[in-house]
């Protein structure tokens, strides 16, 4: 069986009554099982467009993306935790499950050992303005482990948050899909936060976007904060900011 | 509690106090402005009334048992017409949102309809629908439908995008997404229309029965009116102040229970 997720040949235009907007200009990307793809690019180059096509929400006219052979589940969360505030914390986190109808008493208890695991158990039955921004994003993180995702999409998942919540999240984060062998892409503006999570960096170039380098992150530690220690991480980080060709002042 | 807390606390309650009696005085100087100035005759009692003339006139139509029958046929047209509008208004909303085209092609329509000066249709409703109930209730959706049709249609639209894209993602239906997501949303905008929607109700049912009815507070207005008998005029206008006050605190009481 073929455990990669293949894209291959994705195109996206946007249609405006101003005319075509080129958003996607042929991405081709081999990610095998359990890896850690981050994803960067310039503001506005066509990353949130690539995720929302792997998640189905946005039609592409143009290439196929496979997993399996079949259509993986998607795991998709986005900067905003999303969560419903009339709804409980734990009913927020059971909402995937009950949508695709799979709120078996197998995948219930499944969410709410997750609950343990964050040690958020005693908040299920609190409403989402209880909680913290770090825990609404690790409610939310809950509500998409909760579908057994084949693979995971991040369209920076943690910029909403405060620089400590931030690492701890993306700690937890790391760890798990670590544990569960979920692939994974992950859209990030920083640099910092994508070399010290993923096992490759995919640099895209200014819209239309196209792969510009992919960067082999080769970090001894399985700590993201750690990570962020090693020698190698600054010249990583220098190489890719150049990339990005950004302009500064 | 700190004692600047308390000189702060101390500070509000005496200005809450303040507030009050001033409402208080200010109803009390007119009112006993209004009974002086009428009894002096420097105010024309026939044409002004008076305090002392509206509560007797109350009170005469109260024992004739009139009174309650006209209260009671007013609240019934009201809650009829305002949960129609409600009811209506939502339905129609659903509509709208899950057919963009339809709701683009009849925009132009409700815009025009929504600036008409609604009384101007009295006439005709009254020839379509009869000199009744019917014709009151419809008069007053004429009000208060399109208010409350374009608030919960708004309120749909401003559904937060991040979660329908979250739902999609999940592979949600059209109708799974109504479900979960837009209904219980827009549960807000609905409750914080109910005020709006009852004051159009109101306006709506009053000017229905003036054009047309046998019985209810506007009904009291215009007959008070065409037999000149000021007493009855003001008693009505008395009266519907009082009910729409407690049919406002009973709003305000639902959307601070619900919000
Ligand atoms: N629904 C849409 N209609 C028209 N144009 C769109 C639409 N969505 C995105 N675009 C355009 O497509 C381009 C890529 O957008 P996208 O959101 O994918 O960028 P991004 O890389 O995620 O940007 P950011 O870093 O700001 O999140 C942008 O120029 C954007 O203006
Ligand atoms: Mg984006």
């Amino acid at each position: 069986m073929n455990n990669t997720l293949t894209i291959a040949h994705i195109k996206k235009s946007y249609y405006t009554k101003k005319g075509e907007i080129k958003a996607i200009d042929d991405i081709n990307l081999e990610i095998k099982k359990g890896e850690i793809v981050a994803i960067v690019g310039s503001s506005g180059c066509g990353k949130s467009s690539l995720l929302g096509i792997l998640a189905g929400i946005e039609k592409c006219h143009e290439g196929s993306f496979y997993f399996q052979n079949r259509k993986p589940v998607i795991g998709y969360m986005l900067q905003n935790d999303a969560l419903f505030p009339w709804l409980s914390v734990y009913e927020n986190a059971i909402l995937g499950l009950k949508i695709q109808k799979k709120d078996t008493m197998e995948n219930i208890a499944y969410v709410k050992k997750l609950f343990k695991t964050y040690n958020l158990d005693e908040f299920m039955n609190k409403y989402p303005h209880e909680l913290s921004g770090g825990m609404k994003q690790r409610v939310a993180l809950i509500r998409t482990l909760a579908i057994k995702p084949d693979i995971l999409l991040l369209d920076e998942p943690f910029s909403a948050l405060d620089y400590q919540s931030r690492l701890a999240i993306s700690c937890d984060v790391f760890k798990i899909i670590k544990q569960e062998k979920i692939t994974t892409i992950l859209v990030s503006h920083d640099i910092a936060e994508a070399v010290s999570l993923a096992n490759r960096v995919v640099v895209l170039s200014k819209r239309p976007c196209k792969i510009k380098k992919i960067y082999e992150i080769n970090l001894n530690n399985d700590n993201p904060i750690l990570n962020r220690n090693e020698k190698d991480f600054n010249l990583y980080y220098q190489q890719i900011w150049k990339d990005l060709d950004v302009n500064v002042g | 509690m700190s004692d600047n807390q308390k000189l702060f606390l101390k500070k509000i309650r005496l200005e809450q106090i303040i507030i009050k009696i001033v409402q208080v005085g200010i109803v009390i100087l007119i009112l006993g402005l209004w009974e002086y100035l009428t009894l002096k005759k420097v105010l024309n009692p026939f044409i002004f009334s008076s305090p002392s003339r509206i509560i007797k006139t109350i009170i005469s139509l109260a024992y004739s048992g009139s009174l309650f029958e006209h209260i009671f046929t007013t609240l019934y047209e009201i809650i009829i017409a305002f949960s129609l509008g409600i009811g209506l208004g939502f339905i129609i909303a659903i509509i709208l949102y899950e057919c963009l085209i339809l709701a683009k092609i009849v925009d132009p329509f409700l815009t025009m309809l929504n600036s008409l000066p609604k009384v101007a249709l009295g006439p005709i409703i009254i020839i379509w629908a009869g000199a009744n109930i019917k014709a009151i209730i419809i008069m007053a959706l004429l009000i208060n439908l399109i208010v409350s049709l374009l608030t919960i249609y708004n309120g749909f639209l401003g559904t937060d995008e991040t979660k329908i894209k979250l739902l999609k993602s999940f592979g949600a239906s059209k109708k799974q997404i109504l479900k979960y997501l837009i209904i219980p949303g827009s549960k807000r905008t609905i409750i914080s229309s109910l005020k709006l929607n009852i004051s159009m109700t109101l306006i709506g049912v009053i000017m229905g029965e003036f054009l047309v009815s046998k019985k209810g507070i506007g009904y009291l207005i215009i007959y008070g009116t065409q037999i000149f008998n000021l007493n009855i005029v003001m008693a009505g206008i008395v009266i519907l102040i009082i009910l729409s006050f407690i049919l406002y605190e009973i709003v305000k009481f639902i959307e601070k229970k619900f919000l």
